[in-house]
């Protein structure tokens, strides 16, 4: 029962670099003296630390809570004490940081008590607010909540679901390894999904390069309930994106800005589907994951590594070599350099790829594009990248969005084929955040606007208030001067009344300060106590600047 | 003769209607130029430009009173915008008028600030919250970064803090290759 | 500078390459079948375009190796080597190849900046300016009494003292030349067709030439470097434009496949429309362009005051690109009719 499969326009092929990692058994990376664990590892909004520094945390206790539905919870992946959290430099190409807890582990490793779900009992909308809070989300690399994926909303139904083993990035082989040893464990993942979705079709495409994976899958597939079809997919860069792998499968496009559970279908990764069967079987949050550790190191291999592990333990476990060139995460064809080697495992690693000179010869120059139109034969997008560039190139984002800039997935292709070797990805990557900070930008500049106007039309309000309130006064004023021949002296103007006020809430502030000594400053050590009243004097002064102009004002007139 | 001048005037009275028709039909309420003009500039509402907020400036420009270069937060971009909406040259900026700076936000030190409210009269966009006698602070993200509340603060307690690039707002920067100046040189 | 971080091994020397590599079978039967002047002719134009490239490229400041390298100007070199007269003076050589190189490429900005076709250029600048050096062909060895030497040809384009006799004996009309002056005297085709100079389908020689042009472009097209669309379409505008002229009339107008194989048109189709800097770039863009390029060789041929017109045709076309792509947009995935951009 082969099924007809179909073919996503453009694509390359390049070399693999599979065998290097797939072949060594799995080992559980050791457990590090420091664990990083970033609040912000999925798509959203990032999680609300819920320990303070000092606090001891146990091995899958909730350290950051998921904040709003787009969002995921993050858990001390071993036990230890949290010893800062804070912003620290995270696995992200700008080398910015970012807001982290760190923990000091104690090496004991100690559970908190955790139970499997009765998934089948529980709401659908319960289970997933669980799964959201034992921080499930993508393994495959986007690292979307996997709770809002696994809602089909009130309208669609998502009869088909595809459970992603493409794994097209060269040297990557964690997905590989991943079905080869825990198949039975996937598909229990898969059936939570099935429940939650309520799929009638589950695929699973598997690139024809990873025969074992696919036999592994095929056998715990003969073992469960419901039927999956199995299917080795031609192995082609990009065949493992979500797009493409839906394209392959079912010869359906997700509409352009539209979602795939648009047009009933869903994609997860194989990770991600273990992740949940360990979640729902085991009550476990996702603290760990396999990470394939390769390229110039002596042993690539895959480890299951806890999330928050600095990298350079794992490529020092993997055997560092001299002549590194920088270390990737991800694949070399989408994968980001990393800008210390300090930076944690977080959900999104499914890779650490270690370059040197000879694997990863520098990049020629790049020459001006001879408008070749390699690139478009390459894009799995079917753009037309070359006018992408030209666009990105000279600012005219305007353009690059009317030529379908947001369609691109930035598999590299387009760079891969480019006989100018054009970094045209960086160009959109360039144009894209470009166009979402302008977006940005106008929104401020909308609320800003809208704040003034509105502000505008209150003073224009309050005006006519006080005229109505003055007039009214003046009449009453008027009617008791008729009364009563006046004795006041000059009324005061608006301005020097407020002046007069200002002047004395000044002094009452003042009073108040001095009267009202804080309490916790009672016996404190002398350098304190000098540092105390240096910032006093400070306050006095500017007290007494502040009060000069206001004083000079008030003889003057 | 008769039958081609017939159809010229034919041809006349068909164009006029359908002009007049769609100019009924699509007019545009208000001064459509200023308005597209204020959506360009930055409504920091600063007032540098001399005019009181973004929106008089815009219409000064549509009314041909001002020129396009006075406004420093929006900057040379600003200009160069302005100047592809009226189709005329883009000019430098104009200093007399101040020079860009980095965006920030106002910050108040509130263990100095004695609740005056004079800021929050001076705030073009309502950013100040508090209440007269109460310490003041500034809302961040409603903050234009104006400068305005500075002055009128009898105490200076009000400092401007540039905003510091983070996470979710880094940007890809321009890739710098190619060509001039590379000299063949292998990029890393 | 972020991913990806591997490079497929093709580069833009090595489609360049390719391209001179695929020239060559044709420049060997060139040499057979008309004697070797057209090597000193493309040494000539090498020569001075290279030249020509490093001068340029250090005016405008940019580094001359890795372009020197590209091959690009040896591309331009060779191809108005090929549409020039075997026996053009060296000065119409040099002026074209400086024409195109100068002002065709670098003035419009460089590698892949030009709008129009360098060479191409450079030979329209030629033929119009020079029209009577621009007839100067050497004649198919096959009839010629006396075939001149390399040593000879070289000295005829170097301006040497050649006898008068010498050179008449060895230059002759062009197929299309012959052509255009029998049919402005009135002859019929048939007629005309009955001359010496004409083969079976286009001229002696000349069709083996452009046989030999069209064996290079396939290879060229099964390496992948140029697409199928722009030949075909190409080569069906002058087979449909020359066919439907003939049916109508086939003793005023030249049959299809004569026009086929005429000189130049193989040249044109695989080589000089596939040029993709001035070329379309979407699928369709690029079966509009070689079919508008073929009706207009044709349409030039026949009425415009020239008896060739693929340079004029691509020329054309090429001022036409930039429309043809903005309105052959090609649908990207997953775009629907409300996501289609209409085109700006
Ligand atoms: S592959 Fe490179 S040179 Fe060719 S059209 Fe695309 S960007 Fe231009
Ligand atoms: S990176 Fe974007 S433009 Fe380039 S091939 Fe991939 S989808 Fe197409
Ligand atoms: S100078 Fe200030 S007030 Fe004037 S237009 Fe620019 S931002 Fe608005
Ligand atoms: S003007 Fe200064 S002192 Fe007055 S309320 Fe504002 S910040 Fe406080």
């Amino acid at each position: 029962m082969s099924r007809e499969l179909f073919k996503f326009k453009g694509g390359v092929h390049p070399p693999e670099h599979k065998a290097e990692s797939n072949t060594r058994p799995v080992h559980a990376a050791p457990l590090p003296k420091k664990l990083v664990i970033p609040l912000r590892q999925h798509i959203g909004n990032p999680a609300k630390p819920v320990v303070e520094v000092g606090d001891r945390v146990l091995k899958g206790q909730l350290i950051g809570a998921a904040d709003g539905y787009i969002s995921a919870a993050v858990h001390a992946s071993s036990s230890g004490i949290v010893s800062a959290i804070g912003p620290a430099v995270v696995p992200h190409v700008s080398g910015l940081p970012d807001e982290c807890i760190t923990l000091s582990t104690d090496g004991l490793d100690e559970w908190i008590v955790h139970a499997p779900l009765d998934y089948r009992a529980m709401e659908p909308s319960d289970l997933r607010m669980r799964l959201r809070d034992l921080g499930i989300a993508g393994l495959g690399g986007a690292v979307f909540p996997s709770a809002v994926k696994l809602d089909p909303g009130a309208t669609h139904s998502c009869p088909t679901l595809i459970l992603n083993g493409g794994e097209c990035e060269p040297w990557i082989t964690c997905d590989d390894v991943l079905m080869r040893t825990r198949a039975d464990d996937i598909l229990q993942g898969v059936a939570v999904m099935r429940h939650l979705l309520g799929s009638t079709e589950i695929l699973i495409g598997i690139e024809d390069n990873k025969p074992e994976a696919i036999a592994a899958m095929q056998a715990a597939a003969q073992k469960m309930d419901y039927a999956i079809e199995v299917v080795a997919v031609p192995a082609i860069y990009p065949g493992g994106g979500a797009k493409q792998l839906i394209k392959t499968l079912t010869g359906r496009e997700v509409p352009s800005g539209k979602l795939s559970t648009d047009i009933g279908i869903q994609v997860f990764n194989v990770g991600t589907a273990y992740a949940l069967a360990r979640a729902v079987h085991h009550g476990e949050p996702l603290i760990s994951r396999l990470v394939t550790v390769t390229g110039h190191v002596l042993r690539p291999q895959n480890m299951e590594v806890l999330i928050g592990t600095p990298m350079h333990t794992l490529i020092t476990l993997a055997g560092d070599r001299d002549g590194t060139t920088g270390v990737l995460m991800g694949g070399p064809m989408m994968g980001m350099p990393m800008p210390d080697l300090d930076v944690p495992v977080v959900k999104a690693t499914n890779c650490i790829l270690v370059k040197s000179r000879d694997l990863f010869p520098p990049l020629p120059a790049a020459l001006p594009c001879i408008r070749c139109t390699r690139c478009a034969d390459a894009c799995p997008a079917e753009l037309q990248p070359q006018e992408l560039f030209r666009f990105a190139k000279t600012g005219d984002f305007g353009r690059a969005q009317e030529y379908h800039l947001f369609d691109c997935i930035e598999c590299g292709c387009c760079s891969y084929v480019c006989p100018s070797h054009i970094p045209l990805v960086d160009f959109y990557r360039y144009a894209k955040s470009e166009i979402w900070a302008r977006e940005k930008e106008k929104r401020a500049a909308d609320l800003a606007r809208e704040r003034h106007e509105f502000r505008q039309f209150r003073l224009e309000r309050e005006k006519k208030e006080k005229a109505e309130k003055l007039a009214a006064k003046a009449q009453a004023k008027r009617a008791e001067l008729a009364a009563a021949p006046a004795t006041e002296g000059p009324a005061q103007t608006d301005a020097d009344a407020k002046k007069a006020l200002i002047a004395a809430a000044l002094a009452r502030a003042q009073a108040k300060k001095a009267e009202v000594a804080p309490k916790n400053v009672d016996h404190l050590p002398p350098e304190k106590q000098r540092e105390i009243e240096e910032i006093e004097a400070r306050r006095a002064k500017i007290r007494e600047l502040a009060r000069q102009p206001l004083e000079t004002d008030e003889k003057k007139s | 003769m008769i039958t081609a001048i017939l159809v010229m005037v034919a041809i006349a009275v068909v164009t006029g209607l359908v002009l007049g028709w769609s100019a009924i039909r699509f007019k545009v309420e208000g001064n459509p130029l200023a308005e597209k003009i204020d959506a360009i500039l930055p409504q920091t509402q600063c007032g540098q430009c001399g005019f009181p907020g973004c929106r008089p400036y815009a219409e000064a420009i549509a009314k041909g009173e001002a020129d396009i270069n006075q406004c420093p937060p929006g900057g040379e971009e600003g200009v160069k915008k302005l100047a592809e909406l009226l189709g005329v040259e883009p000019k430098p900026l104009d200093e007399t008028h101040g020079t860009p700076k980095p965006k920030s936000v106002a910050f108040i030190d509130e263990q100095t600030c004695i609740g005056c409210t004079l800021c929050i009269q001076a705030c073009p966009v309502d950013a100040i919250s508090g209440a007269a006698k109460q310490m003041h602070t500034i809302i961040a993200v409603e903050c234009t970064g104006c400068e305005l509340c500075l002055p009128p603060c009898p105490v200076d307690c009000i400092t401007m803090v540039p905003i510091a690039e983070d996470l979710p707002h880094w940007k890809w920067k321009h890739p710098v290759v190619m060509l001039k100046q590379v000299s063949g040189e292998a990029r890393a | 500078m972020a991913s990806p971080f591997i490079i497929d091994r093709s580069s833009v020397t090595q489609v360049m390459a390719w391209v001179l590599a695929a020239l060559l079978p044709g420049i060997a039967v060139y040499v057979w079948l008309f004697g070797p002047g057209i090597l000193v002719t493309l040494s000539l134009a090498t020569v001075t375009a290279l030249a020509a490239e490093a001068v340029m490229l250090k005016a405008r400041g940019y580094p001359a190796k890795p372009f020197l390298m590209d091959l690009s100007a040896i591309v331009t070199a060779w191809l108005l080597a090929l549409s020039l007269p075997s026996l053009a003076p060296w000065w119409l050589i040099v002026t074209g190849t400086l024409f195109a190189i100068v002002v065709a490429k670098h003035l419009y900005g460089g590698l892949g900046q030009n709008i129009f076709n360098p060479a191409m250029v450079g030979y329209a600048v030629l033929i119009v300016s020079f029209p009577v050096q621009m007839t100067q062909w050497a004649g198919p060895l096959e009839l010629t009494a006396t075939p001149l030497t390399l040593a000879q040809s070289a000295s005829v384009i170097f301006g040497g003292d050649v006898p008068k006799a010498t050179l008449d004996a060895v230059t002759m009309a062009t197929p299309l030349d012959a052509l255009r002056t029998g049919l402005l005297q009135q002859h019929t085709v048939d007629e005309i067709m009955t001359q010496s100079i004409f083969g079976h389908y286009g001229g002696i020689g000349f069709e083996w030439l452009a046989g030999a042009f069209l064996l290079g472009g396939l290879v060229l097209w099964a390496l992948r470097i140029i697409s199928w669309q722009v030949p075909l379409a190409f080569l069906a505008g002058i087979w449909l434009a020359a066919g439907f002229l003939h049916f109508f009339d086939a003793g005023r107008f030249g049959a299809p496949w004569f026009h086929l194989f005429a000189p130049s048109v193989m040249l044109g189709a695989f080589f000089i429309a596939t040029d993709p800097v001035s070329g379309a770039t979407t699928p369709r863009g690029k079966l509009i362009f070689g079919f508008g390029a073929g009706l207009l060789t044709i349409i030039i041929r026949t009425w415009g005051g020239y008896p060739d017109g693929v340079a004029f045709a691509i020329l054309l076309m090429n001022l036409c690109v930039p429309l043809i792509d903005q309105y052959t947009q090609p649908r990207v995935y997953g775009e629907t009719k409300k996501t289609r951009a209409p085109p700006a």
